[in-house]
């Protein structure tokens, strides 16, 4: 560096200016679930206040709401990471339909070994999937057009189908089948902790959350897919495979609901054509609950976890407290809007407080 | 420097998209330690050529050699490997992501085994703190969004990558078209690095007053068709300048080289260009007078006139 070592230094100054040292407390408020753990203590306050005495603070009332938050938190971690990426999944509702059904009409209807119909299952859902994600990068189409049709093929087919083979739409009868007894150990078990019942899908919904968030923060892949949400083209560029990146995604997701289809389908011996109708709508508000970006390249796994435990509470809440849970619907769109709100506000001054 | 085996050459090359042609017979090598300034108006086909070099596009027509022997890439990736790094107009950063998941996108560096085999980012994190100092910028927060950092700065990381993962031809698509002065004399510094370092530079650019400095050698494109390639030695700034541009337009870059002088000598000291270059540069297109606001110029030490 010869005469250019002076400019070096004054640019050097300048910059470090720039890049002011940011407090620990700032860079935990930026932390995409930062709204959703502050929102849970929120609702838990508020339902612990009106309908603690109702029996909400109970360790049954905990069970009973961390129950629904599980089946809906195992898709919203796998919708999470798929909306990090880019894209959303309005066909996984219609998928969990159509796996309970596979695995009814496998081992209820036709008393095929339990363990072939959830097979058959995952292998239905992967294919899903990967057409899904394959129609996507292919097309260039959103994925909200692509999987909207999905969802009505699917769920259309599952009905017709089923029908076809069994002349109904609910299909009972795997208690019956063979091995059934470990499928129940393995889905549909309850834990007995200080006399309440917990569902073994809260495990399942751990494993889920543990799974993504170590994907999304420690792992190649999950830096890929943020890259990939934040600016696809930017991500091909510097070598990110990003066509392979999205249909993993949407395999994810697809999986996500199978597991749960399989874990309904176990718990209650049978399946019916309609069920998992609006959940993806009710896990892509948990996700965005949760802080992820609906624009993608942003957000958290961990935060599904809270926003889908946020929608247990409430929806079980209200139960407590003794409201008609008709208002549910109204609760929850309120919520999604005032978390919007809460989270575009925060990352806005986490953008611009480093500046 | 001509005997010497290029690090990348072109021939023929031809690109169409559908019935545009973009490209039309478009020979160019590059070599080791040179500065290489694509020089054209918008829709010349600066892009599309350097797109074709960094394995985005493949050429319709003609040959591509990288260390003499015939490539075909299939992806950028493949052009990385070969060690072509390019940096893109429409940089490739993620504005939302941290400065260290951006630094290391597609080449993270790995830790553990097994199933625990995981994303180093702690290393990720010194490496990219490392980088940005030899670069002269001190970061203390490797998480920080990248959308914080000004263009400027934004180019020195790319770069900054580039260089670390081991390029050998660093291709930079317009670097200083979204910067001030001040901030493109900062981009053109780093170019002479990387040509002290004996990286082949293609430098993209549509304005003379940032390649010429910097340049070793300048090609032309014209709506597709190449005026060939011109030595330094064998042009001069205002040739250079009618041949990109057309006479008409000389008049009004005259304008723009005497507020280039006026606003920011220190930026053109740092090119190792003096008050005085500047001046007479300005006299010659006839557009008046240039003050230097402190004295005295400095004498010429910098190596970025050399070339
Ligand atoms: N992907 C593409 N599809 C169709 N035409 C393109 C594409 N990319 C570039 N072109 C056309 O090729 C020509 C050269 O463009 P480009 O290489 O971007 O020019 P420059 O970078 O020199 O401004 C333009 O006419 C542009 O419209
Ligand atoms: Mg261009």
């Amino acid at each position: 560096m010869s005469s250019s070592g002076n400019l070096a230094r004054g640019q050097e100054v300048r910059v470090e200016e720039r890049m002011v040292q940011t407090s620990a407390l700032r860079r935990l408020l930026v932390r995409p679930e930062m709204g959703a753990a502050a929102g849970s203590i929120v609702v838990w306050l508020f339902f612990a206040l009106v309908a603690g005495s109702k029996g909400f603070l109970t360790m049954s009332g905990t069970a009973s709401y961390l129950q629904v938050a599980a089946d809906l938190g195992i898709l919203a971690v796998a919708v999470a990471l798929l909306m990090i990426g880019g894209e959303f999944d309005l066909s996984i509702g219609s998928i969990i339909g159509a796996c309970g059904m596979i695995i009814a009409i496998t081992a209820g209807h036709f008393q095929l070994h339990i363990g072939l119909g959830i097979l058959l299952a995952f292998l239905f859902a992967l294919l899903i999937g990967w057409v899904n994600g394959t129609m996507v990068v292919r097309t260039g189409l959103p994925s909200f057009i692509i999987t909207l049709g999905s969802l009505f093929i699917i769920r259309g087919a599952t009905i017709g189908v089923t029908r076809m083979t069994t002349g109904r739409t609910q299909v009972g009868g795997i208690d019956e089948a063979p091995g059934f007894e470990l499928a129940q150990a393995i889905f549909a078990s309850k834990l007995t902790i200080a006399g309440a019942n917990f569902s073994i899908s809260i495990l399942w919904w751990l494993l889920a959350a543990v799974v993504a968030t170590w994907t999304l923060l420690r792992t190649r892949f999950g830096n890929w897919i943020f890259g990939v949400g934040g600016d696809a083209n930017a991500a091909r560029n510097v070598g990110v495979p990003v066509a392979r990146v999205k249909i993993t995604l949407f395999m994810g997701t697809a999986v996500a609901a199978c597991l749960v289809a399989v874990l309904q389908a176990v718990s209650f011996t049978g399946a019916d054509v309609l069920r998992g109708s609006q959940q993806e709508f009710y896990a892509i508000i948990a996700v965005v609950i949760g802080g992820t970006l609906l624009t993608g390249g942003y957000g958290s796994a961990i935060g599904a976890v809270l926003g889908a435990l946020i929608f247990g509470m409430v929806r079980q809440g209200i139960v407590f407290a003794g409201v008609d849970a008709d208002w549910f619907q109204v609760f929850l769109g309120v919520m999604l809007l005032v978390a919007v709100l809460v989270n575009r506000y925060v990352r806005k001054r986490a953008m611009e407080a480093r500046r | 420097m001509t005997t010497a085996t290029p690090l990348l050459e072109v021939r023929n090359v031809t690109k169409y998209f559908g019935s545009v042609i973009a490209l039309y017979d478009i020979s160019m090598t590059l070599h080791a330690g040179e500065v290489m300034c694509l020089l054209g108006d918008n829709g010349a086909g600066k892009s599309t050529l350097i797109k074709i070099l960094s394995g985005v596009h493949q050429p319709s027509q003609g040959e591509y050699l990288v260390n003499g022997r015939p490539v075909s890439f299939r992806s950028p990736r493949d052009a990385l490997d070969a060690g072509i790094a390019t940096v893109y107009q429409d940089l490739a950063m993620i504005p939302l992501m941290g400065l260290s998941r951006n630094f290391f996108l597609g080449s993270e560096p790995m830790v553990g085994w097994g199933p625990f085999r995981r994303f180093d980012t702690r290393r990720a994190d010194e490496v990219t703190r490392a980088e940005m100092a030899k670069m002269g910028i001190q970061v203390r927060d490797p998480g920080q969004p990248v959308g914080t950092l000004s263009g400027g700065e934004r180019q020195c990381v790319a770069i900054a990558r580039a260089v670390y993962f081991g390029a050998r031809v660093l291709i930079l698509d317009e670097p200083t078209a979204a910067l001030g002065v001040k901030e493109a004399s900062v981009v053109l510094r780093y170019i002479a690095q990387a040509r002290a370092r004996n990286l082949g530079v293609i430098f993209i650019t549509h304005n003379v007053h940032h390649a010429y400095p910097i340049g070793d050698r300048f090609t032309l494109l014209n709506r597709g068709r190449s005026y060939g390639t011109f030595s330094k030695a064998d042009v001069t700034r205002e040739e250079v300048t009618s041949m990109m541009a057309g006479g008409a337009e000389l008049e009004e870059l005259g304008h723009e080289l005497a507020e280039f002088a006026r606003t920011d000598a220190v930026a053109a000291r740092a090119l190792g260009k003096t008050a005085s270059e500047l001046n007479q540069e300005a006299r010659d297109l006839q557009v008046g007078h240039y003050a230097p606001p402190d004295a005295p110029a400095p004498t010429r030490t910098d190596r970025t006139e050399a070339g």
